[in-house]
């Protein structure tokens, strides 16, 4: 029991690494990026390419690939992205998905279709034992990097200028806007974030997730999951849906492994008809 | 999306051979139905440097003919795409024999159509057992599902193993699996003391394996697409130490494939897999056949069973039309083609005189370290295994 619900926490810590920079940039800037898992992937590639080919270390290649897919992030933005922001949904739907095909098909021929080689550095593998329980040390280790990523994200979006600033900007743009506030600088700052965050999530799923060019696509689901299930635009909300999927994903696969991977979906219609805006919804939406 | 993409690869080789007679010959054209593009390339691409393998040891011509290979991409499990492929190849290339064939849905339409058309199809990879029953127009030259899990089976009753645990992807092949395994160990007095489906888009591993821990087999026998279920259901079992508290594992070959032994990595030591094909095979034909391959393509890409059974596949086309003397209709080149038996790479292989289905050995190996690269180390063997999903009718 107790070590399902450990593994389930340490899967729901991944989701959130990847989804919260979903949140981000969808409830924030209210853009619907679904080239999110694109990001993860610029960020999973460069981690475990440097890794592999130039022997960096693990902490040194996270670091990389949180840099990696804010810069691809932040080209995207200036290209594409900032046409879009005031753009109907739809459209900023096509361009998104339309990146992530097209982000498949340049993996595909830079780096091949099969998957990348990882090896967990040896300090991150095998188990310690943790209150009676051997649990894995990559998934304590997600653990660790999920809290520090929450506490991070909280304070500095609740407490610093940058984030009051951030706040100002999205519940109204034009007065934001005519306190003298960078609206666009900020949200290219911001979107560049997401990316990174996302980046650094793709790194760190490297022990657990295979990386390959569809990663983008096949991973697209639980990141939605994640973000529709917590409330877009919050930090708390995707948190607290993510620990909540993750425990419900691994347990729903340990006790009944008939239903296989159905009660997730399960599990976010049920969520989504009692709380359509999401577990902790934004402001003015409740 | 690419999906119609015709390419004249034979062209150069053509002209090399093309020194007298030859050249007024009608090129024997063979139409390839693959996986060129998305998350299966690799497919196309082992095909594809099979084919070329053999056409380069052959001037590029089979029975004295230029051949031109004229290939469709399916982009992977597509059947609708592969019937209208295989329709176009027919009507509009006048193609002789179909062939290519990675797919189980896509070789059962192809066959389909080859049943209308009375044109040979032979299948390089689908492991359906069925496919082959499914029209008389269809041989099969890669292997079955059931034909390489029995022998593991098998296998592991000598070894004095009386309970397993199975774990296979939920999806055609993975319950295919299932059954034969579970067939072949209870027939030879195992027992399956338990078993989980698992879903094919699965992220996480380890509440299946946590779950295996529990219930504690003395063996767990795996099947798993091969890709990136395999390295993410090793990575699990060995973080969980499922080793150390002694539970043995046994997979199919798709758990080692050659094309992702490398990323899979040191998870994948010492594995005890089954399949038809390992490049470290140790024959003089495949160490011919490796070393062009090397010379050929580079270190980069490992030939893999796809690529052995596209070689396979042209060296078949030759002898069947040997046979017929260059007639290429196709009943004539069916007839041709059972009985027909020739060494492989893999080892001797021949072709089911009433089932056109391949007999084959099938290797026991181990996954090792060799000269700093993980390869599938073949240590034992079952001579001549036919299909056992059809033996049973």
């Amino acid at each position: 029991m107790g070590i399902v619900i450990f593994d389930g926490v340490a899967y729901g810590m991944l989701l959130f690494l990847i989804g919260v920079g979903l949140s981000i940039t969808m409830g924030l800037m209210n853009f619907v990026n679904l080239a999110h898992g694109t990001f993860a992937m610029v960020g999973g590639y460069a981690a475990s390419v440097l890794m592999a080919r130039l022997g960096l270390g693990f902490i040194p290649a996270l670091a990389a690939a949180f840099v990696a897919a804010a810069v691809v992030g932040a080209v995207l933005e200036v290209v594409f992205y900032r046409r879009l922001y005031r753009a109907h949904p739809l459209d900023q739907v096509l361009l998104s998905i339309g990146v992530v095909f097209v982000s498949v098909a340049a993996f595909t021929w830079g780096f091949g279709p099969s998957m990348q080689p990882f090896n967990l550095p040896p300090w991150l593998d095998g188990q310690v034992s943790l209150g009676g329980f051997e649990v894995g040390r990559y998934r304590l280790f997600l653990i660790a990097a999920g809290l520090v990523v929450f506490a991070g994200l909280l304070l500095g979006l609740g407490k610093t200028r940058y984030g009051a600033m951030v706040r100002a900007a999205v519940d109204n743009q034009r007065v934001a806007g005519g306190t003298g506030i960078h609206v666009q600088r900020l949200f290219f700052l911001t979107f560049s974030l997401g990316c990174g965050l996302a980046g650094l999530g793709g790194a760190l799923s490297l022990g657990m997730l295979g990386l390959e060019p569809t990663f983008p696509l096949k991973y697209l689901v639980y990141f939605l999951i994640v973000v529709c299930v917590g409330g877009a635009g919050t930090i708390v909300g995707p948190f607290i849906a993510a620990l909540l999927v993750g425990v419900v994903d691994m347990a729903g696969k340990y006790y009944l492994p008939e239903a296989g991977a159905f009660l997730i979906y399960v599990f976010m219609i049920i969520m989504l008809l009692l709380r359509p805006n999401g577990i902790v919804p934004r402001k003015g939406l409740a | 999306m690419m999906n119609k993409r015709t390419l004249l690869a034979s062209l150069v080789l053509a002209a090399l051979g093309a020194t007298g007679a030859a050249q007024a010959a009608e090129p024997l054209r063979i139409g390839m139905i693959a996986t060129y593009s998305g998350p299966y390339a690799d497919y196309g691409r082992q095909f594809d440097a099979g084919v070329a393998l053999y056409l380069k040891e052959h001037g590029g011509k089979i029975a004295g003919r230029p051949v031109e290979i004229v290939r469709k991409d399916t982009g992977g499990p597509a059947p609708d795409a592969a019937k209208r492929m295989a329709q176009e190849l027919i009507v509009r290339d006048k193609v002789s024999v179909l062939t290519g064939l990675d797919f189980s849905p896509n070789a059962y339409a192809v066959g389909a159509i080859a049943t209308q058309a009375k044109v040979p199809a032979i299948v390089m990879n689908a492991a359906s057992s069925a496919i082959t029953t499914s029209s008389p127009y269809v041989a099969r030259l890669s292997f079955t599902v059931q034909q390489v899990t029995d022998p593991m089976a098998r296998w592991m009753l000598k070894e004095g193993i009386k309970e397993a645990y199975t774990v296979v992807a939920d999806y055609a092949s993975g319950a295919d699996a299932e059954t034969a395994f579970k067939k072949a160990f209870a027939a030879g007095g195992g027992k399956v003391v338990g078993g989980v489906r698992t879903p094919m888009n699965n992220p996480d591993f380890s509440a299946y394996v946590q779950r295996i821990k529990d219930a504690k087999p003395q063996a767990v026998f795996f099947f798993f697409p091969s890709g990136v279920m395999p390295p993410a259901f090793l990575k699990v079992w060995k973080e969980r130490g499922l080793e150390e508290a002694g539970v043995k594992l046994f997979a199919t070959g798709e758990a080692t494939d050659d094309s992702y032994l490398d990323a899979t990595g040191d998870v994948a030591l010492g594995l005890i897999t089954s399949h038809h094909y390992s490049y470290a095979h140790k024959s003089p034909k495949n160490e011919k056949f490796v070393k062009d391959f090397v010379a050929q393509f580079g270190t980069s890409m490992r030939p893999s069973y796809f690529a052995v059974t596209a070689y396979d596949a042209m060296a078949a086309i030759e002898l069947a039309l040997a046979k017929t003397k260059g007639d290429t209709s196709g009943d004539k080149v069916m007839e041709a083609l059972k009985g027909l038996s020739f060494e492989s790479p893999r080892g001797p292989v021949e072709i089911d005189p009433v089932t056109r289905d391949i007999v084959q050995t099938v290797y026991i190996r181990k996954t090792e370290r060799v000269d700093g690269r993980l390869v599938n180390v073949e240590f034992d063997k079952f001579d001549r295994v036919k299909d056992p999903a059809k033996e049973a009718k």
